[in-house]
């Protein structure tokens, strides 16, 4: 502690907290807008919504790309992006399967699945920070990269993950829990977890969000924002590699094409969620609730009995007003 | 003073952006419990040369830097500031979208025995330290407050008291006064003054004489990246120096008739 003094003894030491809608008002704004939709949803489908099946539902499908969006927020709050994950997904998933496909035993597979996801990950974040490129035009080149090593490797063919000896990991990744909810769900639950403490109770989290922030200044107080940087696209990489897996098992079986079109599923989610476009400011359980609206959306246009062709045109004015809405709170918070 | 070991000594540092030279061939020491005014002309290389010390530019090839008698090979922020020596930069150092607690631990987070983040701890110490150290009156400053929501002289203020905290051997003050209010500069001066009192170094920067001579012991002219000048304060007047300071402008010499 210091040992100087204070020269002029404060007046009032009155300090108060900033107001409930200051701190809380674009989480407040996620929910609503979640909860808003689905309240559209009972009313136009209250058959569909009032049963547990359309949850169930949500609870297989939509974790495949959550788990996704939610590691991307940390590397979105760092100012980076990162478009090459439904690739790396494609490949950690690829080695998986042809290795247990080989004989390997599934837990050396396993391991390293996810180790090459990790790899990937770590990859994409030294392109990035050595060579100081955007991450936008960097990831584009390792996305082509990384699934032309998977469509080469398996010449185009998926491999059928049925056999007996899948029986364990299939349980573990995708069976069905606590009355039928798929484990995918519990999976993305712990991940939210996980990675809510990472980002909002160790060093590494708060140096995440400072790099973001402001790279001088984090640099000038002595953050290693490189370090930082690559950290978050490795870990973006291994949940790649879980989610990868999880999306194979799934439907017991692995295609070398899986992950297209989940790119802007995972992406809409973080944005959805609050997740600043340049940084410094985002969250996790954001991203989590964005990821199940997006998820929602597409069941329960189709369970409406909306033709299923609309379906894009509510996507899009879901995204367009809740960001409105977002840049609409942010504006007033500043104030 | 010469006998004693400097808390920082640079030998020879020099630095080059490309095809610039912003430093050449520095070479200085700080003695403990010295305050030691830094001052040259704009472009004359004072923030460089900070950012140097500091270990957030790399000196060229050659340059030295030692630190306490010992040379230090890896220099960097970090261990900068693990070894006692904080800075209040010119362009502040804050991340403007985080709470006033983050600021004031950016880098050197506080953390419980889980090696978990102590959130708790440091909004507690940045609530006192704004209390008591930057006497905030103001109802609107909470350790939760993002920073952008504050005043020039409260996002210094957070900057000095983050200075302040560490119990820094060595502070940098690079223009601390910088778009302050004539009170809020007071305070900066005094708060120099604190720092010699509890027997710390420090090396002020600033571009206003009148503001640095009557708080340094010796002063260390800066002329287009070279040491032009080297003066306790017993050796030179006020207006010595100010005539001096012209003439290092105009000529590149401290002396005339050279």
């Amino acid at each position: 502690m210091s040992s100087a003094k204070e020269v002029t003894a404060p007046k009032s030491n009155a300090v108060r907290p900033p107001s409930f809608w200051r701190r809380f008002g674009l989480q407040v704004g996620i929910w609503s807008v979640g909860l808003v939709m689905w309240l559209i949803f009972v009313a136009l489908a209250p058959g569909a919504f009032a049963h547990k099946n359309i949850y169930l539902a949500f609870a297989s499908t939509t974790p495949i790309f959550a788990l996704m969006a939610i590691p991307l927020t940390l590397v979105i709050i760092t100012g980076e992006i990162d478009l090459s994950f439904p690739s790396i997904m494609a490949l950690s998933a690829c080695t998986f399967s042809e290795m247990a496909q080989s004989g390997i035993s599934i837990w050396i597979s396993l391991f390293v699945g996810l180790l090459v996801g990790f790899l990937c990950g770590l990859i994409n974040g030294y392109l990035v920070t050595k060579f100081n490129l955007p991450s936008l035009v960097i990831t584009i080149g390792t996305q082509f990269l990384f699934v032309g090593i998977d469509l080469a490797w398996t010449n185009g063919s998926g491999v059928d993950l049925t056999p007996s000896k899948y029986n364990t990991i299939n349980r573990l990744l995708v069976g069905r829990s606590f009355g039928g909810i798929a484990n995918q769900f519990w999976w993305t639950v712990v991940a939210a977890i996980f990675l809510w403490f990472l980002l909002n109770r160790t060093k590494f989290g708060s140096h995440v969000f400072l790099t973001g922030d402001n790279k001088i200044s984090a640099q000038l107080m002595g953050v290693n924002i490189k370090r930082v940087k690559i950290m978050t696209f490795a870990i973006l990489g291994t949940f790649a590699a879980l989610a990868g897996l999880i999306g194979s098992f799934e439907v017991s079986y692995f295609w070398p094409t899986m992950g297209s079109g989940l790119l802007l599923s995972a992406i809409a989610s973080v944005f959805l969620g609050g997740t600043s476009v340049y940084g410094g400011t985002g969250s996790i359980t954001g991203s989590f609730v964005g990821a199940f609206i997006i998820g929602a959306i597409n069941a329960g246009i189709v369970a409406s009995g909306v033709n299923a062709f609309y379906t894009q045109i509510f996507f899009g004015l879901v995204i367009i007003v809740s960001v409105i809405m977002q840049a609409l709170i942010g504006k007033r918070i500043k104030k | 003073m010469s006998s004693e070991t400097p808390i920082i000594q640079l030998k020879n540092v020099s630095k080059t952006f490309g095809e610039v030279r912003s430093l050449s061939d520095v070479s200085l020491e700080i003695y403990p419990g010295e305050i030691v005014g830094l001052l040259g002309d704009n472009g004359a290389g004072k923030s460089t040369l900070v950012k140097t010390i500091m270990g957030f530019h790399e000196p060229d090839q050659g340059g030295e830097i030692w630190f306490k008698g010992e040379r230090i090979t890896e220099w960097n922020v970090a261990k900068a500031r693990s070894l006692g020596i904080e800075t209040i930069y010119q362009e502040r150092a804050l991340c403007e979208q985080q709470p006033i607690w983050r600021n004031m631990f950016m880098g050197r987070e506080m953390r419980n025995k889980y090696r978990m983040l102590d959130v708790k701890g440091m909004r507690e110490e940045a609530s006192r330290l704004m209390s008591e150290h930057m006497g905030f009156t103001s109802t609107a400053v909470h350790p939760d407050n993002t920073v952008q929501t504050m005043s020039g002289g409260e996002k210094q203020g957070v900057a000095i008291t983050r200075a302040l905290y560490f119990d820094a051997e060595l502070v940098i003050l690079d223009e601390p006064t910088v778009g302050l209010s004539l009170s809020e500069t007071k305070k900066t001066l005094d708060f120099i003054q604190r720092i010699k009192t509890s027997g710390r170094s420090a090396i002020f920067i600033d571009h206003n004489i009148f503001h640095i001579y009557p708080a340094v012991d010796r002063m260390i002219v800066l002329d287009r990246g070279k040491v032009a000048g080297n003066y306790k304060k017993s050796e030179i007047s006020m207006d010595e120096l100010i005539e001096s300071m012209y003439r290092v402008a105009r000529t590149g010499n401290l002396k005339e008739s050279k």
